[in-house]
Protein backbone atom coordinates (compact mmCIF):
# COMPACT_ATOMS: atom_id res chain seq x y z
CA UNK A 1 0.00 0.00 0.00
CA UNK A 2 1.31 3.39 -0.90
CA UNK A 3 0.28 6.35 1.21
CA UNK A 4 1.04 10.08 1.01
CA UNK A 5 3.98 10.10 3.60
CA UNK A 6 5.90 7.64 1.82
CA UNK A 7 5.06 9.65 -1.70
CA UNK A 8 6.72 12.74 0.49
CA UNK A 9 9.95 10.48 2.04
CA UNK A 10 10.54 9.15 -1.53
CA UNK A 11 12.56 12.45 -2.56
CA UNK A 12 14.89 12.19 0.09
CA UNK A 13 15.54 8.52 -0.33
CA UNK A 14 16.60 8.47 -3.64
CA UNK A 15 15.99 5.58 -6.27
CA UNK A 16 19.63 5.65 -7.39
CA UNK A 17 22.20 4.31 -8.75
CA UNK A 18 20.69 2.29 -11.66
CA UNK A 19 22.76 -0.24 -12.46
CA UNK A 20 22.59 -2.09 -15.79
CA UNK A 21 25.16 -4.75 -16.37
CA UNK A 22 25.93 -7.02 -19.46
CA UNK A 23 22.41 -6.37 -20.88
CA UNK A 24 21.52 -7.91 -23.55
CA UNK A 25 18.09 -8.23 -25.73
CA UNK A 26 17.45 -10.16 -28.75
CA UNK A 27 14.60 -10.12 -30.89
CA UNK A 28 13.57 -12.50 -33.87
CA UNK A 29 16.82 -13.68 -33.94
CA UNK A 30 18.27 -9.90 -33.99
CA UNK A 31 20.63 -8.72 -31.46
CA UNK A 32 19.11 -5.19 -29.79
CA UNK A 33 21.22 -4.53 -27.67
CA UNK A 34 24.53 -5.77 -26.63
CA UNK A 35 26.13 -6.05 -23.75
CA UNK A 36 25.27 -3.08 -21.97
CA UNK A 37 26.57 -1.75 -18.90
CA UNK A 38 26.38 1.22 -17.26
CA UNK A 39 25.70 2.98 -14.12
CA UNK A 40 23.71 5.96 -13.72
CA UNK A 41 24.50 7.30 -10.12
CA UNK A 42 24.06 11.91 -10.30
CA UNK A 43 20.11 12.94 -9.90
CA UNK A 44 20.01 15.20 -13.05
CA UNK A 45 19.36 14.92 -16.57
CA UNK A 46 20.52 12.00 -18.68
CA UNK A 47 20.20 11.73 -22.03
CA UNK A 48 20.59 8.63 -24.46
CA UNK A 49 21.68 9.83 -27.67
CA UNK A 50 21.94 7.41 -30.75
CA UNK A 51 20.38 7.44 -34.40
CA UNK A 52 17.66 5.28 -35.31
CA UNK A 53 17.60 1.88 -34.72
CA UNK A 54 20.72 2.40 -32.13
CA UNK A 55 18.38 0.87 -29.08
CA UNK A 56 17.65 3.53 -27.09
CA UNK A 57 14.19 2.98 -26.51
CA UNK A 58 14.76 -0.65 -25.56
CA UNK A 59 17.32 0.46 -23.14
CA UNK A 60 14.68 2.96 -21.57
CA UNK A 61 11.56 -0.09 -21.81
CA UNK A 62 13.84 -2.37 -20.00
CA UNK A 63 14.58 -0.13 -17.44
CA UNK A 64 11.03 0.18 -16.39
CA UNK A 65 10.59 -3.10 -16.63
CA UNK A 66 8.60 -3.29 -19.91
CA UNK A 67 11.49 -5.60 -22.10
CA UNK A 68 12.39 -8.65 -20.14
CA UNK A 69 16.69 -8.89 -20.72
CA UNK A 70 17.85 -12.13 -22.50
CA UNK A 71 20.95 -11.92 -20.38
CA UNK A 72 22.04 -9.52 -17.85
CA UNK A 73 20.62 -7.41 -14.76
CA UNK A 74 18.79 -4.11 -13.87
CA UNK A 75 19.31 -2.67 -10.64
CA UNK A 76 17.77 0.60 -9.46
CA UNK A 77 19.16 1.39 -5.78
CA UNK A 78 17.59 -1.73 -3.16
CA UNK A 79 15.43 0.08 -1.18
CA UNK A 80 12.64 0.82 -3.43
CA UNK A 81 9.41 0.34 -1.58
CA UNK A 82 6.70 -1.81 -4.23
CA UNK A 83 4.92 -0.99 -6.64
CA UNK A 84 7.78 0.04 -8.60
CA UNK A 85 5.58 2.42 -10.54
CA UNK A 86 5.18 4.61 -7.77
CA UNK A 87 8.39 5.76 -7.43
CA UNK A 88 9.02 5.71 -11.41
CA UNK A 89 7.15 6.77 -13.84
CA UNK A 90 7.30 6.44 -18.39
CA UNK A 91 6.44 8.89 -20.77
CA UNK A 92 6.05 7.10 -24.13
CA UNK A 93 6.87 9.15 -27.16
CA UNK A 94 2.82 9.25 -28.44
CA UNK A 95 0.48 9.75 -25.20
CA UNK A 96 -2.25 7.34 -25.30
CA UNK A 97 -4.86 9.11 -23.05
CA UNK A 98 -8.09 8.59 -21.24
CA UNK A 99 -11.21 9.09 -22.84
CA UNK A 100 -12.41 11.30 -19.61
CA UNK A 101 -11.24 15.04 -18.45
CA UNK A 102 -7.87 16.06 -18.06
CA UNK A 103 -8.18 16.06 -14.39
CA UNK A 104 -9.99 12.47 -14.06
CA UNK A 105 -6.82 10.99 -16.13
CA UNK A 106 -4.55 12.03 -13.55
CA UNK A 107 -7.08 10.55 -10.63
CA UNK A 108 -7.07 7.53 -12.56
CA UNK A 109 -4.02 7.15 -11.93
CA UNK A 110 -3.88 8.30 -8.06
CA UNK A 111 -6.68 5.02 -8.33
CA UNK A 112 -4.06 2.40 -9.41
CA UNK A 113 -1.69 2.94 -6.34
CA UNK A 114 -4.32 3.54 -3.27
CA UNK A 115 -3.68 7.06 -2.66
CA UNK A 116 -6.12 8.52 0.19
CA UNK A 117 -9.11 10.18 -1.36
CA UNK A 118 -7.99 13.29 0.72
CA UNK A 119 -5.21 13.89 -1.13
CA UNK A 120 -6.66 13.16 -4.71
CA UNK A 121 -6.73 17.23 -5.16
CA UNK A 122 -3.97 18.28 -3.26
CA UNK A 123 -1.81 15.76 -5.29
CA UNK A 124 -3.75 17.19 -8.89
CA UNK A 125 -3.69 20.70 -8.54
CA UNK A 126 0.13 20.62 -8.16
CA UNK A 127 0.46 18.44 -11.03
CA UNK A 128 -1.93 21.12 -13.07
CA UNK A 129 -0.10 23.65 -11.97
CA UNK A 130 3.46 22.46 -12.40
CA UNK A 131 2.21 21.50 -16.27
CA UNK A 132 -0.17 24.45 -16.63
CA UNK A 133 -3.18 22.53 -17.61
CA UNK A 134 -4.95 24.42 -14.42
CA UNK A 135 -7.12 26.04 -16.74
CA UNK A 136 -8.77 23.37 -19.13
CA UNK A 137 -8.45 20.53 -16.25
CA UNK A 138 -12.29 19.62 -17.18
CA UNK A 139 -11.27 19.43 -20.82
CA UNK A 140 -11.82 15.76 -22.79
CA UNK A 141 -7.76 14.96 -22.74
CA UNK A 142 -8.96 13.53 -26.48
CA UNK A 143 -9.34 16.83 -28.16
CA UNK A 144 -6.55 18.50 -26.44
CA UNK A 145 -3.80 19.73 -29.14
CA UNK A 146 -0.46 17.23 -29.58
CA UNK A 147 1.14 19.72 -27.16
CA UNK A 148 -1.27 19.79 -24.26
CA UNK A 149 -1.93 16.15 -24.57
CA UNK A 150 1.81 15.43 -24.17
CA UNK A 151 1.59 18.05 -21.22
CA UNK A 152 -0.94 16.19 -19.70
CA UNK A 153 1.06 13.04 -20.44
CA UNK A 154 3.80 14.31 -18.28
CA UNK A 155 1.54 15.60 -15.46
CA UNK A 156 0.32 11.80 -15.53
CA UNK A 157 3.73 10.68 -14.64
CA UNK A 158 4.08 13.59 -12.27
CA UNK A 159 1.18 13.46 -10.47
CA UNK A 160 2.70 10.44 -7.66
CA UNK A 161 5.89 12.86 -7.31
CA UNK A 162 8.00 10.04 -8.35
CA UNK A 163 11.90 9.94 -7.95
CA UNK A 164 12.37 8.78 -11.35
CA UNK A 165 11.11 9.91 -14.71
CA UNK A 166 12.02 7.79 -17.95
CA UNK A 167 10.71 9.67 -21.14
CA UNK A 168 10.84 8.02 -24.55
CA UNK A 169 11.25 10.85 -27.25
CA UNK A 170 8.59 13.02 -25.74
CA UNK A 171 9.32 15.97 -28.29
CA UNK A 172 9.09 13.95 -31.40
CA UNK A 173 6.09 14.57 -32.52
CA UNK A 174 5.68 18.01 -31.49
CA UNK A 175 6.37 21.57 -33.40
CA UNK A 176 9.25 23.86 -32.30
CA UNK A 177 7.01 25.99 -29.98
CA UNK A 178 5.62 22.45 -28.51
CA UNK A 179 9.18 21.44 -27.74
CA UNK A 180 10.82 24.17 -25.98
CA UNK A 181 7.60 23.88 -23.46
CA UNK A 182 8.15 20.25 -22.32
CA UNK A 183 12.23 20.91 -22.39
CA UNK A 184 11.04 23.42 -20.00
CA UNK A 185 9.11 21.28 -17.81
CA UNK A 186 11.66 18.51 -17.62
CA UNK A 187 14.18 21.12 -16.68
CA UNK A 188 11.56 22.50 -13.85
CA UNK A 189 10.69 18.56 -12.73
CA UNK A 190 14.66 17.38 -12.75
CA UNK A 191 15.60 20.97 -10.43
CA UNK A 192 12.65 20.13 -8.23
CA UNK A 193 14.54 16.32 -7.78
CA UNK A 194 12.85 14.06 -9.87
CA UNK A 195 16.04 12.31 -12.07
CA UNK A 196 15.52 12.28 -15.72
CA UNK A 197 16.42 9.70 -18.41
CA UNK A 198 15.33 10.58 -21.86
CA UNK A 199 15.90 9.34 -25.07
CA UNK A 200 16.11 11.47 -28.29
CA UNK A 201 17.92 11.72 -31.31
CA UNK A 202 17.91 15.62 -31.06
CA UNK A 203 21.70 16.59 -30.82
CA UNK A 204 20.12 20.30 -30.18
CA UNK A 205 17.79 19.37 -27.26
CA UNK A 206 20.77 16.57 -25.81
CA UNK A 207 22.84 20.14 -25.83
CA UNK A 208 20.49 21.79 -23.68
CA UNK A 209 19.41 19.15 -21.44
CA UNK A 210 22.14 16.89 -20.74
CA UNK A 211 23.97 16.93 -17.69
CA UNK A 212 25.15 13.32 -18.74
CA UNK A 213 25.05 11.13 -21.71
CA UNK A 214 24.78 7.78 -23.15
CA UNK A 215 25.19 7.37 -26.69
CA UNK A 216 24.43 3.98 -28.19
CA UNK A 217 24.85 3.10 -31.84
CA UNK A 218 23.79 -0.29 -33.21
CA UNK A 219 23.04 -1.74 -29.90
CA UNK A 220 26.57 -0.94 -28.24
CA UNK A 221 26.85 1.29 -25.67
CA UNK A 222 29.56 3.73 -27.02
CA UNK A 223 30.17 6.59 -24.51
CA UNK A 224 28.13 7.44 -21.08
CA UNK A 225 30.34 10.52 -20.37
CA UNK A 226 29.49 14.25 -19.12
CA UNK A 227 27.47 16.36 -21.57
CA UNK A 228 30.43 18.67 -21.60
CA UNK A 229 32.45 16.12 -22.49
CA UNK A 230 30.69 14.50 -24.89
CA UNK A 231 29.99 17.74 -27.02
CA UNK A 232 33.59 19.04 -26.88
CA UNK A 233 35.93 15.57 -26.52
CA UNK A 234 34.10 13.17 -27.67
CA UNK A 235 36.47 9.99 -27.78
CA UNK A 236 35.45 7.77 -30.33
CA UNK A 237 34.93 8.58 -34.01
CA UNK A 238 31.62 7.73 -33.81
CA UNK A 239 30.36 9.82 -31.62
CA UNK A 240 32.18 12.57 -33.57
CA UNK A 241 30.87 11.64 -36.56
CA UNK A 242 26.91 11.64 -35.00
CA UNK A 243 27.66 14.54 -33.30
CA UNK A 244 29.07 16.43 -36.85
CA UNK A 245 25.73 15.25 -38.41
CA UNK A 246 27.20 12.97 -40.46
CA UNK A 247 25.33 9.53 -41.18
CA UNK A 248 26.93 6.98 -39.11
CA UNK A 249 27.08 4.35 -41.69
CA UNK A 250 31.28 2.32 -41.03
CA UNK A 251 30.95 -0.87 -39.26
CA UNK A 252 31.57 -0.62 -35.26
CA UNK A 253 34.87 -2.56 -36.12
CA UNK A 254 36.71 -0.26 -37.85
CA UNK B 1 -54.88 -2.97 -53.69
CA UNK B 2 -58.29 -1.53 -51.99
CA UNK B 3 -57.76 -4.28 -49.62
CA UNK B 4 -54.48 -3.63 -48.67
CA UNK B 5 -55.14 0.04 -48.22
CA UNK B 6 -58.30 -0.40 -46.23
CA UNK B 7 -56.07 -2.53 -44.08
CA UNK B 8 -53.84 -0.27 -43.60
CA UNK B 9 -55.76 2.39 -42.63
CA UNK B 10 -57.63 -0.17 -40.25
CA UNK B 11 -54.09 -0.92 -38.84
CA UNK B 12 -52.93 2.78 -38.28
CA UNK B 13 -56.53 3.34 -36.41
CA UNK B 14 -55.18 0.58 -34.06
CA UNK B 15 -52.13 2.03 -33.56
CA UNK B 16 -53.22 5.24 -32.74
CA UNK B 17 -56.01 3.86 -30.64
CA UNK B 18 -53.78 2.13 -28.82
CA UNK B 19 -55.53 -0.78 -28.92
CA UNK B 20 -55.21 -3.13 -25.83
CA UNK B 21 -54.17 -5.99 -27.36
CA UNK B 22 -51.99 -4.32 -29.34
CA UNK B 23 -50.18 -2.99 -26.56
CA UNK B 24 -49.79 -6.24 -24.63
CA UNK B 25 -48.35 -7.91 -27.54
CA UNK B 26 -45.62 -4.91 -27.75
CA UNK B 27 -45.45 -5.20 -24.10
CA UNK B 28 -43.93 -8.46 -23.49
CA UNK B 29 -41.67 -8.54 -26.73
CA UNK B 30 -40.01 -5.52 -25.16
CA UNK B 31 -39.89 -7.25 -21.77
CA UNK B 32 -38.81 -9.98 -23.74
CA UNK B 33 -36.10 -8.68 -25.69
CA UNK B 34 -34.88 -6.24 -23.35
CA UNK B 35 -33.86 -8.93 -20.40
CA UNK B 36 -32.35 -11.07 -23.01
CA UNK B 37 -29.98 -8.45 -23.81
CA UNK B 38 -29.23 -7.43 -20.21
CA UNK B 39 -28.41 -10.95 -19.20
CA UNK B 40 -26.46 -11.44 -22.49
CA UNK B 41 -24.56 -8.43 -21.91
CA UNK B 42 -23.41 -9.34 -18.35
CA UNK B 43 -22.52 -12.35 -19.86
CA UNK B 44 -21.06 -11.27 -23.23
CA UNK B 45 -19.02 -8.07 -22.47
CA UNK B 46 -16.76 -9.79 -19.22
CA UNK B 47 -16.88 -13.05 -21.62
CA UNK B 48 -15.60 -11.05 -24.80
CA UNK B 49 -13.36 -9.30 -22.75
CA UNK B 50 -11.54 -11.95 -21.07
CA UNK B 51 -11.19 -14.01 -24.46
CA UNK B 52 -9.61 -10.58 -25.81
CA UNK B 53 -7.26 -10.28 -22.46
CA UNK B 54 -6.58 -13.73 -20.96
CA UNK B 55 -4.73 -16.74 -22.81
CA UNK B 56 -6.25 -19.64 -20.98
CA UNK B 57 -6.71 -23.42 -22.20
CA UNK B 58 -9.34 -23.64 -24.71
CA UNK B 59 -9.71 -20.12 -25.69
CA UNK B 60 -9.58 -20.99 -29.45
CA UNK B 61 -11.87 -23.17 -29.54
CA UNK B 62 -14.25 -21.06 -27.36
CA UNK B 63 -13.57 -17.83 -30.11
CA UNK B 64 -14.54 -19.96 -33.00
CA UNK B 65 -17.65 -21.37 -31.42
CA UNK B 66 -18.71 -18.04 -30.94
CA UNK B 67 -17.73 -16.93 -33.94
CA UNK B 68 -19.74 -19.60 -35.79
CA UNK B 69 -23.09 -19.26 -33.30
CA UNK B 70 -23.18 -15.49 -34.11
CA UNK B 71 -25.30 -16.76 -37.28
CA UNK B 72 -27.40 -19.48 -35.92
CA UNK B 73 -30.50 -20.18 -37.15
CA UNK B 74 -33.04 -19.05 -34.22
CA UNK B 75 -35.64 -22.17 -35.39
CA UNK B 76 -32.60 -24.73 -34.76
CA UNK B 77 -31.81 -22.42 -31.17
CA UNK B 78 -35.36 -22.89 -30.44
CA UNK B 79 -35.55 -26.41 -30.71
CA UNK B 80 -31.95 -26.95 -28.73
CA UNK B 81 -34.37 -25.39 -25.53
CA UNK B 82 -37.07 -27.00 -26.33
CA UNK B 83 -35.61 -30.23 -25.92
CA UNK B 84 -33.64 -29.28 -22.61
CA UNK B 85 -36.52 -26.98 -21.38
CA UNK B 86 -39.29 -29.67 -22.73
CA UNK B 87 -40.83 -31.97 -19.34
CA UNK B 88 -38.61 -35.01 -20.47
CA UNK B 89 -35.59 -32.70 -20.83
CA UNK B 90 -33.04 -31.83 -18.27
CA UNK B 91 -34.31 -28.69 -16.91
CA UNK B 92 -37.55 -30.02 -17.14
CA UNK B 93 -39.00 -30.02 -13.32
CA UNK B 94 -38.74 -26.16 -14.05
CA UNK B 95 -41.59 -26.00 -16.04
CA UNK B 96 -40.34 -23.35 -17.91
CA UNK B 97 -41.73 -24.32 -21.77
CA UNK B 98 -44.17 -22.20 -23.27
CA UNK B 99 -43.42 -19.07 -20.69
CA UNK B 100 -41.96 -15.81 -21.18
CA UNK B 101 -38.83 -17.50 -19.10
CA UNK B 102 -37.99 -19.88 -21.85
CA UNK B 103 -38.37 -17.55 -24.30
CA UNK B 104 -35.52 -15.03 -22.86
CA UNK B 105 -33.26 -18.05 -22.34
CA UNK B 106 -33.75 -18.76 -26.02
CA UNK B 107 -32.74 -15.23 -26.96
CA UNK B 108 -29.74 -14.95 -24.43
CA UNK B 109 -28.47 -18.10 -26.54
CA UNK B 110 -29.02 -16.42 -29.72
CA UNK B 111 -27.54 -12.81 -28.68
CA UNK B 112 -24.58 -13.73 -26.46
CA UNK B 113 -22.35 -15.04 -29.41
CA UNK B 114 -23.17 -11.61 -30.70
CA UNK B 115 -22.36 -9.55 -27.49
CA UNK B 116 -19.28 -11.58 -26.58
CA UNK B 117 -17.71 -11.50 -30.38
CA UNK B 118 -18.20 -7.87 -30.98
CA UNK B 119 -16.90 -7.07 -27.71
CA UNK B 120 -13.86 -9.37 -27.87
CA UNK B 121 -12.61 -7.73 -31.23
CA UNK B 122 -13.27 -3.78 -29.70
CA UNK B 123 -11.22 -5.02 -26.83
CA UNK B 124 -8.38 -6.59 -28.61
CA UNK B 125 -8.27 -3.32 -31.33
CA UNK B 126 -7.92 -1.50 -27.58
CA UNK B 127 -5.74 -3.76 -26.19
CA UNK B 128 -3.15 -2.91 -28.86
CA UNK B 129 -3.66 0.81 -27.95
CA UNK B 130 -3.84 0.84 -24.20
CA UNK B 131 -2.29 -2.07 -23.06
CA UNK B 132 2.01 -0.82 -22.65
CA UNK B 133 0.44 2.63 -21.38
CA UNK B 134 -1.65 0.87 -18.30
CA UNK B 135 0.84 -1.35 -17.85
CA UNK B 136 3.47 1.41 -17.55
CA UNK B 137 1.19 3.26 -15.18
CA UNK B 138 1.33 0.72 -12.81
CA UNK B 139 -2.80 -1.13 -13.86
CA UNK B 140 -3.15 -4.86 -13.03
CA UNK B 141 -4.71 -7.23 -14.90
CA UNK B 142 -8.20 -6.81 -13.49
CA UNK B 143 -8.49 -2.88 -13.48
CA UNK B 144 -6.88 -3.11 -17.21
CA UNK B 145 -10.06 -5.02 -18.39
CA UNK B 146 -12.74 -2.44 -15.98
CA UNK B 147 -10.84 0.40 -18.05
CA UNK B 148 -10.95 -0.84 -21.25
CA UNK B 149 -14.43 -1.97 -21.12
CA UNK B 150 -15.08 1.57 -20.11
CA UNK B 151 -13.00 3.25 -22.65
CA UNK B 152 -14.56 1.42 -25.86
CA UNK B 153 -18.00 1.62 -23.93
CA UNK B 154 -19.62 3.49 -27.65
CA UNK B 155 -17.76 0.58 -29.82
CA UNK B 156 -19.29 -2.48 -27.67
CA UNK B 157 -22.83 -0.53 -27.03
CA UNK B 158 -23.05 -0.97 -30.80
CA UNK B 159 -23.19 -4.44 -30.28
CA UNK B 160 -25.64 -4.61 -27.65
CA UNK B 161 -28.30 -2.92 -30.06
CA UNK B 162 -27.11 -5.23 -32.67
CA UNK B 163 -28.25 -8.06 -30.37
CA UNK B 164 -31.25 -6.22 -29.18
CA UNK B 165 -31.98 -5.74 -32.80
CA UNK B 166 -31.81 -9.70 -33.71
CA UNK B 167 -33.81 -11.04 -30.41
CA UNK B 168 -36.71 -8.64 -31.13
CA UNK B 169 -37.05 -9.36 -34.75
CA UNK B 170 -36.58 -13.42 -34.38
CA UNK B 171 -39.25 -15.62 -34.80
CA UNK B 172 -38.00 -18.62 -34.95
CA UNK B 173 -36.98 -19.04 -31.28
CA UNK B 174 -39.37 -17.60 -29.35
CA UNK B 175 -42.09 -19.42 -31.37
CA UNK B 176 -41.11 -22.88 -30.64
CA UNK B 177 -40.49 -22.49 -27.03
CA UNK B 178 -43.14 -20.03 -26.29
CA UNK B 179 -45.77 -21.46 -28.64
CA UNK B 180 -47.61 -18.12 -29.07
CA UNK B 181 -49.52 -17.97 -26.33
CA UNK B 182 -52.81 -14.93 -26.21
CA UNK B 183 -52.13 -13.22 -23.44
CA UNK B 184 -49.25 -15.25 -22.31
CA UNK B 185 -46.45 -15.72 -24.48
CA UNK B 186 -47.57 -14.03 -27.57
CA UNK B 187 -45.03 -11.50 -29.04
CA UNK B 188 -44.62 -9.38 -32.07
CA UNK B 189 -43.03 -11.53 -34.17
CA UNK B 190 -45.27 -14.44 -34.13
CA UNK B 191 -48.32 -12.57 -33.77
CA UNK B 192 -47.81 -11.81 -37.23
CA UNK B 193 -46.86 -15.21 -38.44
CA UNK B 194 -50.24 -16.11 -36.86
CA UNK B 195 -52.55 -13.08 -37.62
CA UNK B 196 -51.72 -13.26 -41.22
CA UNK B 197 -52.22 -16.84 -41.33
CA UNK B 198 -55.83 -16.33 -39.90
CA UNK B 199 -56.38 -13.24 -41.81
CA UNK B 200 -56.42 -10.58 -39.81
CA UNK B 201 -54.17 -8.49 -41.90
CA UNK B 202 -55.23 -5.37 -39.83
CA UNK B 203 -53.56 -6.46 -36.14
CA UNK B 204 -50.21 -8.47 -38.51
CA UNK B 205 -49.75 -5.20 -40.33
CA UNK B 206 -49.88 -2.88 -37.10
CA UNK B 207 -47.57 -4.98 -35.73
CA UNK B 208 -45.60 -5.20 -38.73
CA UNK B 209 -45.49 -1.10 -38.15
CA UNK B 210 -44.63 -1.09 -35.09
CA UNK B 211 -41.57 -4.06 -35.35
CA UNK B 212 -40.17 -1.61 -38.33
CA UNK B 213 -39.90 1.45 -36.25
CA UNK B 214 -38.31 -0.17 -33.10
CA UNK B 215 -35.61 -1.28 -35.83
CA UNK B 216 -35.19 1.93 -37.19
CA UNK B 217 -34.80 3.47 -34.15
CA UNK B 218 -32.52 0.52 -32.69
CA UNK B 219 -30.47 1.12 -35.99
CA UNK B 220 -30.04 4.69 -35.36
CA UNK B 221 -29.08 4.12 -31.75
CA UNK B 222 -26.59 1.75 -33.26
CA UNK B 223 -25.58 4.47 -36.14
CA UNK B 224 -25.60 7.35 -33.37
CA UNK B 225 -23.33 4.98 -30.62
CA UNK B 226 -20.85 4.78 -34.06
CA UNK B 227 -20.51 8.10 -34.39
CA UNK B 228 -19.74 8.84 -30.90
CA UNK B 229 -17.31 5.92 -30.98
CA UNK B 230 -15.76 7.48 -33.77
CA UNK B 231 -16.04 11.08 -32.23
CA UNK B 232 -14.46 9.50 -29.54
CA UNK B 233 -11.48 7.40 -31.00
CA UNK B 234 -10.24 10.27 -33.22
Amino acid sequence: MLHTNTIVDMSSTGALPLQITNLQIAKKGNLLLNEVSLKIESNDVTIVLGPNGAGKSLLLRAAHGLEAPNKGTIKWNAHQPEPQHAWRSYIFQKPVLLRRSVRANLEYVLSLHDVNKSDYDSLISAALEQTGLSKIADRNARVLSGGEQQRLNIARAWVLQPKVMLLDEPTAELDPSGTAVIERLIETIAQQGTKIIMTTHDLGQAHRLANDIIFLHQGCLIEHTTAEKFFEHAETKLARNFIAGELLTEDLST
Amino acid sequence: MNDFSHAFSKALQLIIQLDPALLEIIGLSLRVSITAVLIASIIGLPLGAALALYKFYGRGIIVALLNAFMGLPPVVVGLVVYLILSRSGPLGVLGLLFTPTAMIIAQVCLITPIVAALTRQTILDANDEYHEQLRALGAKASRMMKTLLWETRFSLMTGVFAGFGRAIAEVGAVLIVGGNINHATRVMTTAIALETRKGDIELALALGIILITISLIVTSLVMSARHAAYQYHS
